[in-house]
């Protein structure tokens, strides 16, 4: 019954999309208000049939009811509670469920918290979102039905995927989706306002915080996904420029592309057609990265069951939902005009070196994902594009990037003068060299990758130090200002220093483990030893452990640093029951300057097995760094001007002196 | 002009469904095996189910046959199983096993559980032959004509459609009197 239940809720969740996707937008067309009002209920009732439906799915793997088809092959009797829950959205179907929760869920929050837009505004941009949720759950019903039943039930499930039995795998997929699915929030508004020609600073105010959120949510599931791969995979890697991994990076990049346009938008009046299509391109590369990954087009390491029939439904509906959206802004972005003008030096300038950065570097990471896709659809060949491709575009991109990020901050709108810029930033980049040099010269082992890669974390940090005191800087010699200027400051300004220090933070991260890693694999008995890195490694020995729904043989080693004992660590080799697959779970001794991480490998003869050692300096930091940056976007939508109700004028003209 | 520039974003856009529809037909793990065409590598393998005798590939000369690479171990091969049994009851083609990297007592309990549909299961232990062969990934199916060159290499498990448009024509053909 409950599975027919959250099926049936999903079928009249498609009534609900099909009235909030026509009935207002007419309204808002022709001018009757009671029609725009049915937006906001129907919001209401989309978000009770989801959630009604995903309640459902919840129970029936709860339950461990084996007769619906999802449950009995994604899920096991033996597979603990919490597993059985989060393996809801471990199946490609139930993921889609979950997408179409959190879809339900940003237009109902859209429809309550924007409630002082005007009326036609708000109507269109639900509508969209509607029209967005519809698509998605004729996708669902039609090519992906969780709730299918197996007849005769199954007498236990085929298992989770042992890789996704880990805490890690439970929080990335959600807040990756909500990351994806916010950035229709923004392409709603890109929408809405196209269709009413109102493109004004008031739109890009409407859509910043929920650009930013959104933003958010992706840089932290991207960096759980990164973090699940550096412990889960083994491989002691965390970012591979696997096609699945690009297809969530290339929203993040435009979506950084989008904030700070927004802002040159919001504060000048400028770039407001070219923010309207980041706005598309944002949502639009979402939707891609999901079909590259449902599809199969691609070979990835990650691949999910892929088939062909639902990649062509991505597909059309990709192809309807951004090309409706790129005919309306060929045909109304024309009429936008380019707003104010803006000196070569000025604040403007070095956002749209910002944008134009970030947009080449996702055409290159695109160009690398699809190329060999390109390639084989002409027949040129197979081919793969690896590593080496990345790392030597994106590198030099992001090194520029950076050097404009610690510049931007603290150049002037409309127009600022070179002396007093660098006035500004003199000591900045005098401690950036110094500081750098003097890094390299205490770890040894100067390679020039390091060595750009420490200038621009130090560049960063000295130059969000440099703005910082330029805001707060005693003005006359009354020191005691000090402080209470720093609690004036506004949060979307130290949101965005926070966010611009936590570049810095995995930049150094990225540098370090990238220049001082150190890998050692060693063939050990009972009692032997080896050092590395001036950390000894004992090996006590293995024995075999049973888990819930594996066998797991695991290793005990100990770990000392000049005789003064530091860590016990225990890899496992798991071979899970029902699915006979080995895994390897490393042990990580994770601390602020670097990771010890053990892993086991195979076994030689008897008790002497394969260890693989690695001592990752400050690698935790590259996901600290990515924990900054989200926090950073978070606190920014906090500031005041958000709040208020109705932004006054004089709100806007302090706003706008003091932040971008 | 000035509209043109406008409607760029919607060409680039509509160049990229071109190409991703073109994608969706290909097979990106159907890589061009570098066999096809020549002789089969040469092995000499033991039974699964009898460790006495061996099998090797010039046994095999005069009669078209597959070879089917798995392991208990590997999901996929349950998915395409059903299919490989349906292939051997209909005794399209006689179905050797390679099986690949694995526990012969997890076999074993594997073939007993799902049905055996090979004449033979060749124990492949270390993985040797498999890399002569090729194999990237389980499950993959040859087949191999009466003078042993191999004639087709699917990568990943058999579908309905594989067996339907590849497998059985070129049966046809290689079974036709000469």
């Amino acid at each position: 019954m409950i599975p027919e239940l959250g099926h049936l809720a999903l079928w009249l969740a498609v009534g609900v999309t099909l009235v909030l996707g026509i009935v207002p937008m007419v309204g808002a067309q022709i001018g009757r208000a009671d029609l725009m009002a049915v937006a906001h209920p129907a919001t209401h009732w989309l978000l009770a049939l989801i959630g009604l439906s995903f309640v459902c799915l919840l129970v029936s793997f709860a339950a461990n009811d084996f007769s619906v088809l999802n449950v009995a092959s994604h899920s096991n009797s033996a597979l603990p509670m919490m597993y059985r829950l989060a393996a809801s959205w471990g199946s490609h179907e139930g993921s889609m469920v979950l997408w179409l929760l959190m879809q339900a869920g940003w237009t109902w929050a859209v429809a309550v918290f924007s409630r002082n837009l005007p009326p036609a505004v708000l109507a269109r941009t639900l509508s969209v979102m509607g029209l967005l949720t519809l698509s998605f759950l004729l996708f669902v019903l039609l090519t992906s039905n969780p709730f299918d039943r197996l007849i005769p039930a199954a007498l236990d499930g085929r298992d989770l995927n042992p890789q996704l039995q880990d805490p890690g795998m439970i929080f990335h997929p959600p807040m990756l989706y909500m990351g994806y699915v916010g950035m229709s929030v923004a392409f709603a508004f890109a929408v809405s306002a196209l269709i009413g020609g109102n493109l004004d600073a008031q739109w890009a105010r409407w859509s910043r915080p929920w650009v930013t959120v959104a933003w958010a949510f992706l840089t932290f599931g991207i960096a759980l996904g990164s973090w699940w791969a550096y412990y889960e995979l083994g491989w002691g890697g965390w970012w591979f420029w696997d096609a699945v991994e690009n297809a969530s990076f290339m929203p993040w990049l435009v979506a950084t592309a989008l904030i700070h346009s927004l802002a040159v938008t919001e504060k000048r009046g400028g770039f407001k057609s070219w923010t309207v299509l980041l706005a598309i391109m944002a949502y639009s590369l979402s939707l891609l990265g999901t079909f590259l990954v449902r599809s199969g087009v691609i070979t990835s390491v990650h691949s999910f069951a892929s088939d062909p029939r639902r990649g062509l439904f991505i597909l059309v509906i990709l192809a309807i939902t951004v090309g409706a959206a790129l005919v309306l802004y060929a045909w109304r972005a024309p009429k936008v005009g380019l707003g104010t003008r803006f000196e070569m030096l000025s604040r403007e300038t070095m956002l749209l070196g910002n944008n134009v950065l970030l947009i080449v570097a996702t055409a290159a990471v695109m160009l690398g994902t699809l190329y060999p896709l390109i390639l084989d659809a002409l027949g040129l060949g197979k081919i793969s594009v690896g590593a080496p491709y990345f790392n030597a575009v994106f590198v030099p991109i992001m090194a520029v990037l950076v050097f404009f990020m610690g510049i931007g901050p603290l150049t002037r709108w409309k127009n600022d003068e070179l002396p007093a810029l660098a006035k500004r930033l003199r000591w900045a980049a005098a401690v950036t060299v110094l500081s750098a040099a003097g890094a390299a010269w205490v770890g040894g082992q100067l390679t020039f990758g390091s060595m750009v890669g420490l200038l621009m974390a130090f560049w960063i940090t000295t130059s969000v130090a440099a703005d910082l005191w330029e805001r707060v800087r005693p003005a006359g010699g009354m020191r005691s200002n000090i402080l209470h200027r720093l609690s004036l400051l506004p949060r979307a300004t130290v949101g965005m220093q926070l966010a611009h220090i936590g570049v810095a933070v995995f930049v150094f991260g990225v540098t370090m483990v990238g220049t001082y890693d150190i890998e050692r694999d060693v063939a050990m008995s009972p009692g032997d030893s080896t050092t590395v890195n001036g950390y000894k490694f004992t090996y006590i020995g293995v024995q075999s452990v049973p888990g819930p729904n594996y066998e797991a043989m695991r290793g005990h080693l100990e770990v000392t640093r000049d005789g003064k004992p530091v860590s016990d660590m225990y890899p496992e080799k798991r071979t899970y029951r029902v699915q006979r697959m080995p895994m390897t779970e490393a042990a990580i001794d994770s601390r602020i300057k670097g990771d010890l991480y053990v892993q086991l490998g195979e076994v030689i003869k008897g008790d002497t097995w394969l260890v693989r050692i690695w001592v990752k300096p400050f690698v935790a930091w590259i996901w600290f760094g990515c924990l900054l940056m989200g926090l950073g976007g978070l606190l920014a939508v906090t500031d005041r001007r958000y709040r208020a109700k109705v932004p006054s004028r004089d709100n806007e003209r302090t706003a706008a002196s003091t932040s971008a | 002009m000035k509209a043109l520039r406008y409607l760029l974003p919607l060409a680039l856009f509509a160049a990229m469904v071109l190409f991703l529809g073109v994608g969706l037909g290909l097979n990106p793990r159907e890589v061009p095996s570098p066999l096809i065409g020549k002789p089969a590598p040469a092995f000499k393998l033991t039974r699964l189910d009898d460790a006495s005798q061996t099998i090797g590939r010039d046994d095999m000369l005069g009669k078209v046959w597959m070879l089917n690479v798995w392991a208990s171990w590997c999901a996929p091969c349950r998915e395409e199983h059903p299919l490989v049994v349906d292939i051997a009851r209909r005794q399209l083609v006689p179905v050797y096993g390679l099986n690949y990297k694995d526990n012969p007592a997890a076999a074993k309990g594997w073939l007993a559980n799902l049905g055996n549909p090979y004449r033979a299961t060749l124990v492949d232990a270390d993985g040797r032959v498999g890399i002569d062969f090729g194999v990237y990934g389980v499950p993959e199916t040859f087949i191999i004509d009466r003078l042993g060159i191999v004639r087709l290499k699917h990568t990943g498990p058999l579908t309905p459609e594989v067996v339907r448009e590849r497998i059985e024509p070129l049966l046809k053909e290689l079974n036709a009197p000469a």
